[in-house]
């Protein structure tokens, strides 16, 4: 069973707080705007009144849509989400708001930022510095994947800086238990024939398991002819805290939220 | 001679038989269902809501001889929660969001679709849900997401009348089948997030005038009135002193009728605001209840609150289970209930009497029951976890009471909690009317937060969050018989047969044929998307149909 690197793929907690500067790398395809931090923290507010119920505090509660991503499947513009949010989108469950021009503001910077803002204060470094610390000191390639590059044994970190925090990335990195996702728990198998099988749940239901393993294979197992079957709940990626200083941890953390996918 | 009468009588006797196979469907036929099993005539499969079929060509030796007869695919995405009538080889069910489809229920070959045009400002909570029809004579009824009821031609599809049932520019809506008592369409009213003012209301069947309405939150002069309380004054907290006027109280799942009793039998939603019900003192009758209603005129008969002065959305938006059961060695009418705040229930469905109290799952928001069944409620500290979750230890999602074994059925979720929270909200016409921020419990501290309810066929939610379960429970005692894990949550409903055969679905995808007796699987297929109807059985040229819908499939399984 391999031990070494593991940032789980987590989806944010709860973001209310500091702005981290991550503006810049929003994609092309989102116009950033100029949205100021008042806009933001009012639409922050509105968004846990108002869309909580059925977006979740994470922006991912509905399924197959992730706000925090930064690209909406309705809308590219701002004035795209204006229509969303005034007009609803018929037959699903978006309904029309009824939010005045100060409120609408504030929701669209809040949506616009909300993978960059964090209740923590994490500090936030050179993305290039960190980027070579990923790659060089950390190994984090020996198990994690980043475009082409590295293994697929722990989640592909490619469009990580779209789906967490800053706040939860630092954690992510220092103590990696506490921000791993359960789906993504570590998988031991014992066969008929005695073959033990280690591998990185992808799914499971009430019969079968769905892993890829330290061999990176895909594997679906019935678990009415396993030996053994346990779920861990203890990530195999070590602590990065006593290897990177605060000042790298910060480079890593900016690296991280550089990677926004395609 | 003779025998050119006996054949005449005999094709007389044949044209009788055939015309009495395609007979409206008259209020006598629907109180006496249960003699036509080859039907589903009402949501709940009649009006005791047993949703139990006495039909028994599948049994537990033959389960693993069905398969897949037909399939229907419908066009517009998202949960798919129609329960299907089937009359007399006509099958007539809704799609998203407001469709009628008549289909050939031995074929799935469509006869036609008629498409209510909603108004685009029509304001739902959770998705275009619908749930189904109910029919009398030859006319079938629906509600609508924009607050309508529809008549429509059973055998055209043609609409007959339309009823404005409520605004729907504040938040009401209709999602539940209509229920048929006598001569009367009886609907309720959803809303529960945006502060409308529950009621269930009786339409004429022929004309679609309003006969009666009975308001789930009492006005000022009525009974019940006074369980909304003023505001205490200098009350540094917001509240409401008119919190009445939307305080919630939907009705978003079809009810039940005795006929005998002439009682017909409503679960009431939650208060709203949904999490902050420090702005709203008192217990907010009738809201989290059940409301038994003189059905010829909407009066109140009796109730009883399962969750007074709710602060967890613990809806009582159940389907009322009748059952004639033993209770302490007494024959009794009951009414048995898994209750979304995780008790079991069984009350006299006479009079209302709380005869048992017990947890189906995990439960720490009350402890213990007085002898009139009021809960004593123990509010955690914030920021600690409150069994069960928001969604429930079950919710809306359809059981059943098999009175071949004695056992009622229940889908369940269970290890589910949530971290509630409220915050003061103040009501605004057609906007969010939630006042909370909640968080699902997760095992770690400061771990990312799980997804909300919604999800595709990956199960991200795991363990951690939650697992599902189908329950057998002694109807009389809530004492749990067997149960069947399954490692994702379940909201599919519940049919059992007279066979012994128990049919049910989950958010996994497999449908599951399960012994009714003693809980062990009999068959499972995986039809690839989450079940979340109710699966019905019904009978066609001799032939017995299973039907449950996955994803945008309605699937239709029989023998080999």
């Amino acid at each position: 069973m391999r031990t070494s690197t593991f940032l789980s793929c987590a989806v944010v907690g709860f973001v209310l707080g500091t702005a981290i500067a991550a503006a810049a790398q929003t994609p092309a395809a989102a116009p950033p705007g100029d949205y100021s931090p008042a806009d933001i923290a009012y639409g922050a507010r509105i968004y846990d009144a108002q869309c909580t119920t059925c977006h979740g505090a994470n922006g991912d509660g509905v399924g197959g849509v992730n706000l925090r991503s930064g690209t909406f499947r309705n809308a590219i513009t701002d004035l795209d989400l204006q229509r969303v949010i005034l007009f609803g989108i018929q037959g699903t469950g978006m309904q029309a708001f009824k939010f005045d021009p100060s409120e609408l503001a504030g929701v669209i910077a809040y949506l616009r930022n909300m993978n960059s803002v964090d209740r923590g204060s994490a500090k936030v470094g050179d993305a290039a510095r960190g980027q070579t610390l990923f790659e060089g000191k950390g190994g984090c390639t020996k198990c994690h994947r980043v475009g082409a590059v590295g293994s697929r044994v722990a989640p592909d970190l490619s469009d990580i800086g779209a789906l967490r925090s800053a706040g939860s990335l630092l954690r992510s990195i220092t103590d990696p238990t506490s921000q791993m996702m359960p789906i993504n728990r570590p998988v031991r198998a014992v066969l008929r024939d005695g073959k033990v099988v280690n591998g990185r749940r992808l799914n499971e239901d009430t019969y079968t398991v769905q892993l890829i393993d330290d061999q990176e294979r895909l594997l679906s197992l019935d678990k009415s002819e396993l030996r053994e079957f346990k779920i861990s709940t203890t990530s195999p990626m070590p602590s990065f805290k006593g290897t990177f200083s605060a000042d790298e941890l910060g480079d890593v953390v900016a690296y991280l939220l550089s990677l926004k996918g395609r | 001679m003779t025998r050119r009468l006996t054949a005449s009588l005999a094709l007389l006797l044949a044209a009788v038989a055939s015309y009495s196979v395609h007979a409206q469907v008259t209020s006598d036929r629907l109180v006496n269902a249960a003699k036509e099993p080859r039907n589903w005539l009402i949501y709940s499969g009649g009006y005791f809501s047993n949703r139990h079929s006495p039909l028994t060509q599948i049994t537990p030796g033959n389960a693993k001889d069905l398969e897949l007869k037909w399939m229907y695919q419908a066009a517009v995405a998202g949960a798919w929660q129609t329960t299907p009538l089937v009359v007399d080889g006509i099958m007539y069910l809704t799609q998203r969001p407001n469709d009628v489809v008549a289909l050939d229920a031995k074929t799935g070959r469509v006869f036609w679709i008629y498409r209510h045009q909603l108004d685009p400002t029509q304001i739902v909570c959770c998705g275009s849900n619908n749930r189904g029809l109910a029919i009398l004579g030859d006319t079938l009824y629906m509600g609508t997401l924009d607050a309508n009821l529809i008549a429509i031609d059973a055998k055209s599809g043609h609409p007959i009348w339309k009823t404005r049932v409520a605004d729907n520019k504040a938040g009401y809506s209709v999602t539940l089948a209509p229920l048929i008592v006598k001569d009367k369409v009886i609907v309720g009213v959803g809303g529960g997030e945006y502060g409308i003012r529950g009621f269930v209301a009786a339409f004429d069947a022929k004309s679609g005038r309003e006969v009666w309405r009975f308001y789930t939150i009492p006005g000022p002069g009525e009974a019940g009135f006074d369980s909304w309380q003023a505001c205490p004054p200098n009350e540094k907290a917001f509240c409401d002193s008119e919190a009445w006027k939307h305080g919630g109280g939907s009705v978003w799942v079809t009810g039940s009728y005795d006929p005998a009793l002439n009682q017909t039998y409503w679960g009431v939603g939650n208060a709203g605001p949904d999490w902050n019900a420090d702005q709203r003192p008192g217990d907010n009758l009738y809201t989290d209840s059940v409301v038994a209603l003189d059905a010829d005129t909407g009066r109140l008969k009796w109730h009883y609150q399962f969750t007074p002065h709710d602060r967890y959305d613990y809806d009582s938006v159940q389907v009322p289970v009748l059952a004639d059961i033993t209770w302490r060695g007494t024959p009794i009418k009951a009414m048995v209930w898994a209750n979304r705040n995780g008790n079991f229930y069984v009350l006299d469905r006479e009079t209302g009497r709380f005869l048992v109290g017990k947890p189906f799952v995990k439960v720490n928001w009350m402890d213990t029951f007085d002898e009139r069944g009021r809960p004593h409620q123990t509010i955690q500290p914030a920021g600690q976890p409150t069994w069960p979750g928001n969604q429930g230890g079950t919710n809306w999602y359809s059981p059943s009471f098999s009175p071949h074994t004695g056992l009622f059925y229940v889908s369940a979720w269970e290890n589910y909690a949530t971290i509630f929270g409220g915050t003061p909200v103040e009501y605004q016409e057609g906007r969010n009317f939630g006042g909370g921020q909640n968080r699902p419990l997760v095992p770690v501290p400061g771990a990312p937060s799980l997804p909300g309810l919604r999800r595709g066929p990956i199960n991200n939610w795991t363990e951690a969050a939650a697992t599902g379960a189908v329950l057998a429970l002694d109807a009389s005692t809530g004492e749990q018989k067997w149960r069947y894990p399954m490692t994702d949550v379940t909201d599919s409903g519940i049919l059992t047969t007279a066979a012994d055969v128990l049919f049910t679905g989950g958010r996994e995808g497999y449908f599951h044929a399960i012994d009714a007796r003693s809980g062990t699987l009999l068959w499972k297929t995986n039809l690839g998307a989450q079940i979340v109807n109710g699966p019905i059985t019904y009978e066609v040229d001799g032939k017995q149909y299973v039907a449950a819908i996955s994803g945008l499939s309605l699937c239709v399984f029989g023998l080999r």
